[in-house]
Parts: structure tokens; sequence; C-alpha cells
């Protein structure tokens, strides 16, 4: 793990006696406050650990409730009832919700792509000792950070001079890449040593080749760190396409689909419009938590084999670019 | 190989800066950005006269401090507790449980919000009433909402904050803890006098990043939360959602550049201030 950079100074000046021929310094024996303290740090670990995924119980079990049960008694730990009622009527008119899928699935692939590799390039190029014009372009990225126009502006400058309103570019694009990605990512470069860069000038080749043959291959995990990063402002974009797209368009990205079903009764009616039925028969409340698992499942079951690269984005990028 | 990145910035970060100019017109399409009549400091006037962007300020202010202290501190705690973990395998699954909060979209958060506190069906007014209580109408009592805001603030970023905090304590020289174990320090000595101390810097350091961003509120979850919902403005409306809701509903584009300019000035000078200061601490910590 690259934290030498969270490495605290305090440490530095405390001198430390370390007696000779120590018999395995491991082995002392704990006194009654390390287990108290290990006993506490258990439990109250465990009880966060149980918050962090009971709302995700609580969801899933109102999704499978039979409505009339939750009109009565409101939603509840288990579920009330069982009924696959909403997911039948999600899978009668299925258009919407495969549409925005298919909106989401993509601009996820496609930015990810596309943008990870102008970023790569980026970081690359701001890390190379030989750039001249590396510290100006950074500031002209950090920059950004620091000062902006605001929402207004911006909003105007895209949706009216650049008439991107109702355009899904208008989302696509700005999700492209952020500054402090590029900044991650010329930390992440930094482990690659100098000398591959080097060796491929030696070798005569182009700074785009040495790039793409030589330091690519090399920055696999921070690759996947800085790519999770942007997939998942991909899949949970739903902010730019309340913005930009509103109702212009016929299939929404995913989160924004699912904005629409939870805040607006309408919306939850004119995507079960296939069926035929007006507001007051649709399983409402239970709708609302099946369309929610329905858009958030496929996320959730991947996390698992993804979150590890979560960590060494935090650690490197949270304290220092 | 910067000419593309250096383009995205140029078009969507730096060309809508002179569009700041609206906070000084009397901004109308027809006339665009430049052509509409010049007011002055009169858009500035209004919203310091009204009281709105004082209560904005007071309201985006306040649930910064709140998130930064009460974040901080139950990060630190948390990041202290893994590290007396000994199991491997617990340690593994309750990180991994405790990042997923952050991975999910903050919609879903606000599903979470409607399934937990509404008032026909919501999971807590249903557990008031088998308990024999009267439902509370939660999404009309303002003053309820500051807690539940920071409630959730904490769900979703305590286990992803924490990590910073754990990462530190793991580069703790271990040399430091075989001492502390042949003194015969107990655990509470150890997380005293070595884990606190080295966490030290780092907390100081971040807390003061974090006070440089004061000025930005965290839109997605405020808006997930609270939305349209007029009765909780006066104790939930924070700067964002109030441009945001002027641009949407109202198509108000002098009131939010005015807005969005102030934030951005005042969030500068903090940014700046903040950063002087860390210089100071430490020169290798200041971010320029």
């Amino acid at each position: 793990m690259p934290s030498s950079d969270v490495r605290p100074a305090a440490t530095a000046g405390t001198t430390v006696d370390r007696t000779e021929n120590v018999p395995n310094p491991g082995k002392v024996k704990a006194d009654r406050s390390d287990y108290a303290v290990r006993g506490i740090s258990y439990t109250v670990v465990t009880i966060f650990t149980v918050i962090c995924l009971l709302p995700f119980v609580l969801i899933l079990s109102a999704s499978f409730s039979d409505e009339s049960k939750i009109r009565e008694h409101g939603f509840g730990l288990l579920p009330r009832g069982f009924s696959l009622e909403a997911y039948e009527f999600i899978l009668k008119s299925p258009r919407q919700i495969i549409g925005s899928y298919v909106v989401t699935i993509t601009m996820t692939v496609l930015g990810t792509a596309i943008g990870l590799f102008i970023i790569a390039m980026t970081g690359y190029a701001l890390q190379r000792r030989d750039f001249p014009l590396r510290n100006p372009i950074s500031f002209f990225v950090y920059f950004t950070t620091l000062f902006s126009a605001g929402l207004a502006p911006t909003y105007l400058w895209i949706a009216r001079d650049l008439g991107l309103r109702g355009n899904y570019l208008a989302v696509f694009l700005q999700l492209l890449m952020t500054p402090w990605l590029i900044i991650l990512m010329k930390s992440f470069v930094r482990s690659v040593p100098h000398e591959i860069t080097e060796s491929g000038k030696v070798d005569g080749a182009g700074d785009f080749w040495i790039f793409l043959r030589l330091v690519l291959p090399m920055m696999k995990p921070a690759l996947a760190t800085t790519g999770l990063f942007l997939a998942l402002g991909y899949w949970n974009e739903w902010y730019l396409s309340s913005l930009y797209l509103g109702s212009t368009v016929e299939f929404k990205p995913l989160q924004y689909y699912l904005y629409n079903i939870i805040n607006t009764a309408n919306a939850l009616k004119s995507s079960m419009a296939g069926n035929n039925v007006t507001i007051t028969q649709l399983p409402t409340n239970t709708l609302k938590m099946a369309s929610a698992v329905v858009a958030t499942g496929p996320i959730v079951l991947l996390y698992p084999f993804v979150q590890r690269y979560f960590i060494s984005g935090i650690t490197v990028g949270a304290v220092k670019g | 190989m910067c000419v593309p990145a250096i383009a995205f910035f140029i078009v969507f970060a730096y060309c809508p800066l002179p569009g700041t100019w609206i906070a000084f017109t009397n901004f109308n399409y027809h006339d665009g950005i430049f052509g509409s009549p010049f007011v002055g400091l009169r858009n500035f006037e209004f919203l310091i006269k009204s009281g709105q962007l004082w209560n904005l300020t007071r309201n985006t202010i306040l649930y910064n401090v709140a998130f930064i202290l009460l974040g901080n501190i139950v990060q630190v705690a948390l990041a202290l507790m893994l590290n007396e973990i000994r199991s491997k395998y617990f340690k593994k699954i309750s990180q991994a449980v405790m990042f997923l909060p952050y991975f999910i979209s903050v919609v879903l958060i606000g599903v979470i919000a409607f399934n937990l506190l509404n008032y026909d069906t919501g999971a807590i007014n249903a557990l008031i009433q088998q308990t024999g209580g009267d439902p509370i109408k939660i999404y009309s009592i303002a003053g309820l909402w500051p807690i539940i805001i920071i409630l959730f603030h904490l769900w979703q970023s305590t286990g992803y904050g924490s990590i910073v905090y754990f990462a530190a304590i793991l580069s703790i020289d271990d040399s430091l803890f075989e001492a502390a174990a042949i003194d015969g320090a107990s655990a509470w000595q150890r997380i005293r006098y070595i884990i606190l101390p080295s966490l030290k810097p780092t907390f100081i350091i971040l807390l003061l990043f974090s006070l440089g961003g004061i000025m930005k509120g965290n839109f997605g979850l405020f808006w997930n939360l609270v939305g349209n919902n007029a009765s909780l403005y006066g104790t939930t409306d924070i700067i964002e959602t109030s441009v945001y809701r002027m641009i949407i509903s109202q198509n108000n584009f002098t009131t939010s550049t005015a807005v969005g300019l102030y934030q951005s000035l005042f969030g500068f000078a903090l940014v700046m201030l903040c950063n002087w200061i860390v210089r100071r601490i430490n020169k290798d910590y200041a971010l320029f």
C-alpha cells in the first residue's frame, strides 16, 4: 500500500530503546484492558457493519412484500407477506428499464474506456521529467477545482451555446474526466520507473509509442482503480441527466430513471403504461422498491470483485496528488 | 498527449467563466450574456437584504462543520477499532461492507430514506405504531432534518473515510508497538500514547483541507433526501440545492449566477487560507 505519504511526522522524533535479545515480543501476555479494547472493537465494528447492510435488507424485503400488507402495516425488515407482483409489473413492460440499461451500459463502457485512456495519457505526460510544460498544465487542470463558474453559467454555456440540451453527449462528455482523477493517475504513474521511458527513447520510439507499449502495460493497478471511479461516476449518474436531459429523451440513464420513479407519481405510471392500469391499481410502494432493486442489484453483485481497487484509490488520492 | 485533456477543461471549465458576468446583469435570453442590461451589484444587494444569502451560507457551513467534525471523529474511532481486530477474515468482510454505502448511487439513498421515513408506510413509523405510538410526519418537521441528514451522511461516508486513517495506523513503525509490548503497555496506553499522537498530523491536515471546502455542499445527498419539499428549506437548504432549484424550476439565471459566484469566490479564499496554514505547519503537505 503506497501510504508513505500518510506517514505522520510525529513518530520520527520519538526515540525507542530497543532491548537486546527479546524472545518474540509478539507473545507478550495480553492484559485485561487488551481484551476489553478488543471486545469493544469487535462489537462496535459488527454493529456498524450491520447498520451499513440493514437498509439494503429493508429495500429487498419491501420489494418482495405484498402491497396490501405494506399499506396496512408499513415497511419492515422482513417481507410482509410474499409477493412477486412488483417484479411481474416490471417484467410486463420492461421497455423503459431495458432502454435505461442500454443507455447506462453504453455510456459506462465507452466513457470509461475513452476517459481512462485520456487520463492515463495526461497523467503520464504530466509526470515526465523532460516535459517542460508539465507544471503549467498541471496547474491549468488543478485550477478548475479551486475556482469554477458555478452551475448557472456552465448550464447556459452547455445547454444554450453548445446546443447540447437533450443530447446524451452533455452527460457523456462532462463525466469523461475530473481533475482529481488526473491527479490520482499522476501519483500512480510516479511508480513507473523513469528508466522505462529512457530505454524507449534510446530505442528511438516516439512518445506515444512509449506510452502505449511500455508504460500502459505497467499501469494495470492504476488503470483498474481509476477505471472503477470513472465507471462508478457513469453508472451512478443522475444529476447531469436531470439538468441536461430532463424529459427530452425517451430512455433516461438508469439512476435518473429510478429518481423519477421515486419522486414523481407520473413516472411510475408512464413507465408501466403498457399495462393499461390506473395509478391507484399500481402497487406503488413495492414497485418503487423493486425498481430500486432492479436498478441497483447488478452493481451490488459486482461490488465484491472490485472493492479492493477502491482502497488503493482512496489511500493514494486522499492525502496528496 | 495532453491536448484532449486541455481541450476538455477549456470547453467544460474555462469557457463558462465569462458567464459569471450574468451576476452583474439583469439577464434575459434574447439579449444574451453581454447584451443584457448591467445592474452592478444589485443582485447581490437583493440577496443580502432578503436574508437569503445569510441563510444559505449558514446552513452550508454548519452542515459542513458537523460533517467534518463528527465525520473525522467517527472515522478515527472506527480505524482504531479496525486495527484491534485480529481475525483477517472478519476485518476483510467488515471493511468491504462498510464501503458499500459509498458505492451505491445517491438516488438509492433517497429510496432508503423514503422506505424508512415516509408517513404512510415508513419502517420507522411502522415500528412506532407496533409499539403503540402515533406515527410522525417526519417529512414536515424541519427540526428533525439536520439530524437525519447528518446520520445519512455518516452512513454514506464513514467506512470510506476510515480507510485513510486505517492506512495511517498501518504505516506506524512496528518497532514502536514492539517496544510498547515489552514495556507492558496496555491496549489503552498503546492507543493513547502511540497511535493517537501519530495520527495527529494526518488528522489536522485532513481537517484543514476539508475546511477549505466548507462552502461546497454535498448536493446529491441533500437533494435526494429533501428535494422540492419547501417546508424543510429553513433547516436544509444549502447553496447547491438553492441554485439548482432556481435553474430547474424558475429559470432564474441572474440570482443563481450571483449565488454561485459568491460561493466560488468565498470558497477560493478559504482554500487559499487553509493551504497557507497547512504550508506553515508542514510544507510537504501543502497543495501548492
